[in-house]
Order: C-alpha cells, then structure tokens, then sequence
C-alpha cells in the first residue's frame, strides 16, 4: 500500500514537473532565506522571544543555586552547582508565620479550592447559557446584561456585600464560601461562553429534540453536552488557571490556614523575618506558577481560544 | 425562541418553568450580586461606617476625606502614569508583534508560545519574578554594573520616584502576549485583497499599516482598549507582590487602598467610598464604549 501511494505521488509530482517544465519558468521567484527582510524579523522576534524568556530562565537558574552561589552576584549566570534543596525546603519546610510546613499546605490547599470551584462554576454557567440560548424567557436578556456589565466592575466595590451575604449564611471563611464567590465571578464569562456556543449549534437539533419530547434537562444532558465537549474544555482552561492565579478572594474570604498557594506564597517571599533565601523564593515561585504553566503548555491552542473568547466580549 | 412553546397556556409565569428554574442562579448574581452588591456600596459610601456598617449618614465627608488623604492622591497618580504607559506601551508593542507574527513566519506557533506564557501566571508569580529581577544588589542593576558601567543606577523598586515603572515593566511582560493574540486575531481578519491592492499601488507596508490596516481594525483596538483599561482599574496583586506599595506608600494604587482601609483599618466607610470612585473611573471607560457598540447597533 504504502509503495504504491508514494509511486503515486511521485507520478504525480513528476507530471507537474514536466508540465511546468513544458510551460517555462511561472509564479513568484523563490525568496532567498537570508533576505535583510528576514534577518531584521527574525532577528526582532527573537530578542522580543529572549526578552519573554529572561525571567522564565532567571527563575530555574537562581531556583538551582545554594545561598553562597547566589549571593556571588550575578543572577543570569547558570548554576555551577545544580542543587534541588531550595525545591525540598520551598515545598515542605519554608515558613509563613508560626507555620513551617512549606508550600505544600497551599498547594493542596489550592487544589481542595480548585476542584469544586471549576466543577460548580461551570455547571451552573453552562446551564444558564443553555436556557439563554434555547429557553429565552421574558427578562432573561436584561440579566444577562447586567451580568455582562458586571464583569466590569471592580471586585472591589462588590466584596464587601459578599462578605455580608456570606456571614449571614453563615459559611465566611469556609471552603463552601470561596466557592461561592469563585462561581459568582466566573459566572459573566463563562455564561458569555456558552451562551455563544449553544447559539452557533443548529436550532433544528433543538427542534427535533423538543418534537420528541425531551424536556429542558433531557436536551441538556443528552444533546447539548455531548456535542460540547470542546467549549468545556477551553471554559476549563480557562477557570483552572483563573481560578489558581487568584489572590485577592483568597485573601479575602479564606482564613490564615486554608490560604492558597499564591497568598501563601506571597507571605513566604515578602516576610520581613530572617534571612531572605532567594533560591527558596524562586523554587516556591516555580512551583505555584507550574500549575497554570502546565495547562498552558498542554493545551496550547486551547488555550488562545479561551483567553480570545473571555476577551472579546459580546 | 418563545415560539417553541405551545401558545395559549394560561400563565405565562410557568412557562418554561425548568428552564427559569435553571437560571435562577443567574438571575441572583446579577440582581443581588452584581446590582444590589454595588448600589450598597454606593449607598454605605455616605454612611460613617467604621468596624461594621452603620447607617449613620454623613453626606461627602467620606470623600472629602479621601481628596485630602495624600495616599490616595498617591495611589491616583500612580493609576493614571501606570495606566496611561501601559496602554499606550501594550498597544504598540502587542500590535508590533502581532505585525511581525502576521509575515507568515516559521515557528509562529513556538513565538506565540513564548510570547504568551506570561499570560498564564498569577500577578503575584510576575510580581515576585520581577522583584528579583529588579533587585539592586544582584539584579539588572548588579549585572550591567559588573560589565564596567559602574554608576549605571535603575532600582525602580528601590526608588520611590520611579517604582511605579517597576510594576510597569512586569505587568508589560505579563501582559502584552494577550494584546499581541488578539491583535494578530485582528489581522487575520482583514480581507487579503486589501494588501494586494495596496501593493498593486505602490503604497509602502508602512504606510499600509498605519492608513489602511490600523483603521479597518478599529473595533479590534476598541475592544482591546476596554479590556486592558479594566485590568488596569483592578490591579492590585501586582503591587502587593512586587512593592507591598513601598518604598513608604510610593506605590500605592486604588485597590489597594480600598482594601487596605475595609479589612485593615477598620474604616469601611473610607473603603467604599474608595471603591466607588473606582467604579466612577471604569464607568467613565465602559459607558462610552457599550454605548458606541451596543447602543448604535439596535438604532442602526
């Protein structure tokens, strides 16, 4: 099979040839690589590539260091003498506070936050987006802007009515709490999301659905999210990294010992306490941003869609 | 879609009844949440709320004594410097870039990697890097000292007039890859013909881009405009990371001060009325805009 195919091609290849050979020389005359055009592009696109990359690489390479190789100076020259010890001691022995069990304690911390909070936030917005695009009732348009409207508002001004709301309930300060608010911010743009993309599906699947009988959850479950399976993925990428980049709500409505990783990061590098170990720092650093950095590199395209879809609005 | 349902129903409350039911999350969000959360706000703004909120109304003095404080003035001028740069900067270099990945180049897909990766990271991972980065003694400043340029001096964090460009670079770096995606997604969408003809009349590529290119994409920078100008309206991780708002207060920004005052001085009044005036300022960005984009649509 396969020798066929390739004698195929060449054939084929070989045919073109000869035409083109028969017909003379036509079409545009190949660049040359080495074109100053390319030079000054290339070259441009890899230092602004370089320049990306500093810190990234700033980051390994001190997080590999002992103290006295970093206190030498300079702090893009790589390690003399690879050493993991900042890694051990940022992940299970860096102090915040009285606490001295290192990052792994937001790390997880981090992870009991992020489960439930992208599992209910997704739930709830591609449901509301669903009734949005097939279920539309009178109203239902005047709250999906006000929600679109309030992705503009500064967290800032609704915090403090949350934490209110939250008390009241009784749940301030709890894992059920955070998740609350993870869901309720996340609401805008993932409803956006799915509204968008249950509208782009063809109506007539809906149509015939309803013909049949399926009420509004039949058609969600055995329709709608079957043939969905990409938009939850990029709604996924999207709350995991937003969800573990958060600071400001964790600060807010968490309390010292279900921190997460980034508020316990931050309290790590900027204690006033001791020495400063800057190799410690930078491994703790790594470490939280790997997560994020992880799905980015994972996901890749999917990733671009998220960010384009949570970025162009309406 | 109303049309689906069987007309003629006696009430029109149950209609759809599972499908309301459904959007009840929604529907509270954005009523309690998002509408009734910001009008408390406003409407405790005008109270003197210290420890808990009081209905113990005082008129303006909240925000005359938020005009007087020189840390909020600080924290003002540092948005308008940090957020005029870094409008300007991120416009000009996320359309640069997109511009050059737009020559059908080899290896877009490991540039666009690379130039979005920072993207992906927390503000406080970009604040800490940059920290480090920008130290004096072992930092840029060290390295360029250690080459022979000994009196070369840039400590941005260090120096209370410049730190505000400190927090400018980092977030420049964390940034700019969104605006060169959405640039590029700009670009690939303006029609190929466009640049034949403009070739086929000799106008060069410069002159292409900056008459022709720039403002068939005006929809593109407008939506990009909005979305940087409201991250900017709400940085608050950033500072907290790099400068923690030092050295002194050199560093401060609105969010910071209103968090500052709700949940660490104990003085909510002085918190709300700072958040709303930061909600005045994103007013004043979106409200044209939603205006121009949605409001012209449904009369045009």
């Amino acid at each position: 099979m396969a020798d066929i195919s390739t004698l195929n091609t060449t054939v084929a290849g070989f045919d073109a040839v000869s035409s083109r050979l028969a017909s003379g020389p036509s079409g545009r005359k190949p660049r040359r690589m080495l074109s100053t055009r390319n030079i000054v592009l290339y070259g441009t696109l890899t230092v602004a590539a370089l320049y990306y990359l500093l810190p990234l690489y700033v980051m390994v390479v001190t997080s590999l260091k002992g103290m006295p190789e970093v206190r030498l100076g300079n702090i893009f020259s790589p390690p003399l003498e690879i050493t993991f010890e900042p890694w051990v001691k940022a992940w299970a022995q860096a102090c915040t506070g009285l606490n001295c069990d290192g990052l792994s304690r937001g790390f997880w911390n981090s992870v009991r936050i992020l489960v439930p909070s992208v599992v209910v936030s997704i739930a709830v917005a591609s449901v509301s987006g669903y009734a949005l695009a097939n279920w539309r009732f009178k109203g239902a348009e005047l709250f999906f802007s006000i929600l679109i409207i309030g992705a503009f508002i500064p967290y800032q001004v609704m915090i403090y009515p949350i934490v209110i709301v939250l008390r009241e309930l009784g749940i301030y300060g709890t894992l059920t709490g955070l998740v609350i608010v993870h869901t309720i911010f996340g609401m805008p743009i993932l409803t956006l999301l799915f509204r968008n993309y249950f509208a782009s599906l063809p109506v007539e699947l809906f149509k015939a659905a309803r013909i049949d009988g399926a009420g509004f959850w039949q058609i969600y479950f055995r329709i709608m999210l079957p043939m969905s399976l990409p938009i939850f993925v990029v709604a996924m990428i999207l709350q995991v990294t937003g969800i573990w980049n958060d600071f400001l709500f964790g600060v807010v409505f968490t309390r010292p010992d279900t921190y997460p990783m980034t508020v316990q990061l931050n309290n790590i590098v900027n204690s006033v306490q001791g020495v400063k170990e800057y190799n410690v720092n930078m491994a703790a650093t790594l470490l939280t941003g790997a997560v994020p950095l992880i799905v980015y590199f994972l996901s890749g395209r999917l990733f671009v869609r998220g960010i384009a879809a949570g970025a162009v609005k309406g | 879609m109303a049309a689906h349902a069987p007309t003629g129903r006696p009430n029109q409350l149950f209609r759809n009844l599972n499908a309301k039911i459904a959007s009840i999350p929604m529907m509270l969000v954005a009523l309690v949440i998002f509408l009734g959360g910001t009008i408390w706000t406003v409407f405790y703004s005008f109270t003197n709320s210290r420890l808990l909120p009081r209905l113990n109304f005082v008129g303006f003095d909240q925000y005359e004594r938020l005009w007087a404080s020189s840390r909020w003035i600080i924290s003002i001028q540092n948005l308008a410097i940090y957020g005029i740069l870094s409008l300007i900067f991120s416009l000009v270099i996320g359309f640069m870039l997109a511009a050059l990945m737009d020559q059908k180049i080899r290896f877009e897909n490991t540039f666009r990697t690379i130039f979005l990766y920072p993207f992906a990271l927390s503000f406080i991972v970009t604040g800490l890097v940059w920290q480090w980065m920008l130290n004096p003694e072992f930092g840029v400043q060290s390295v360029i000292r250690s080459l022979g340029w000994t009196s070369f001096a840039f400590d941005p964090l260090y120096n209370p007039d410049i730190v505000i460009y400190g927090i400018l670079i980092a977030a420049l770096w964390q940034g700019t890859g969104l605006v060169m995606c959405l640039m590029l997604a700009g670009l690939r969408g303006i029609d190929e013909d466009i640049w034949k003809a403009a070739r086929v009349d000799g106008i060069p590529m410069w002159k292409t881009y900056l008459l022709i290119i720039i403002p068939m994409m005006r929809p593109v920078f407008i939506t990009t405009l909005v979305i940087i100008a409201s991250g900017i309206v709400k940085v608050y991780d950033l500072v907290v990371a790099q400068t923690s708002g030092g050295p002194g207060n050199a560093s401060e920004v609105p969010a910071k001060y209103v968090y500052d005052y709700m949940f660490q001085a104990q003085n909510l009044g002085q918190g709300f009325a700072a958040s709303t005036m930061m909600l005045l300022t994103v007013a004043i960005i979106v409200v044209p805009w939603a205006y121009l984009e949605f409001g012209g649509r449904k009369r045009g």
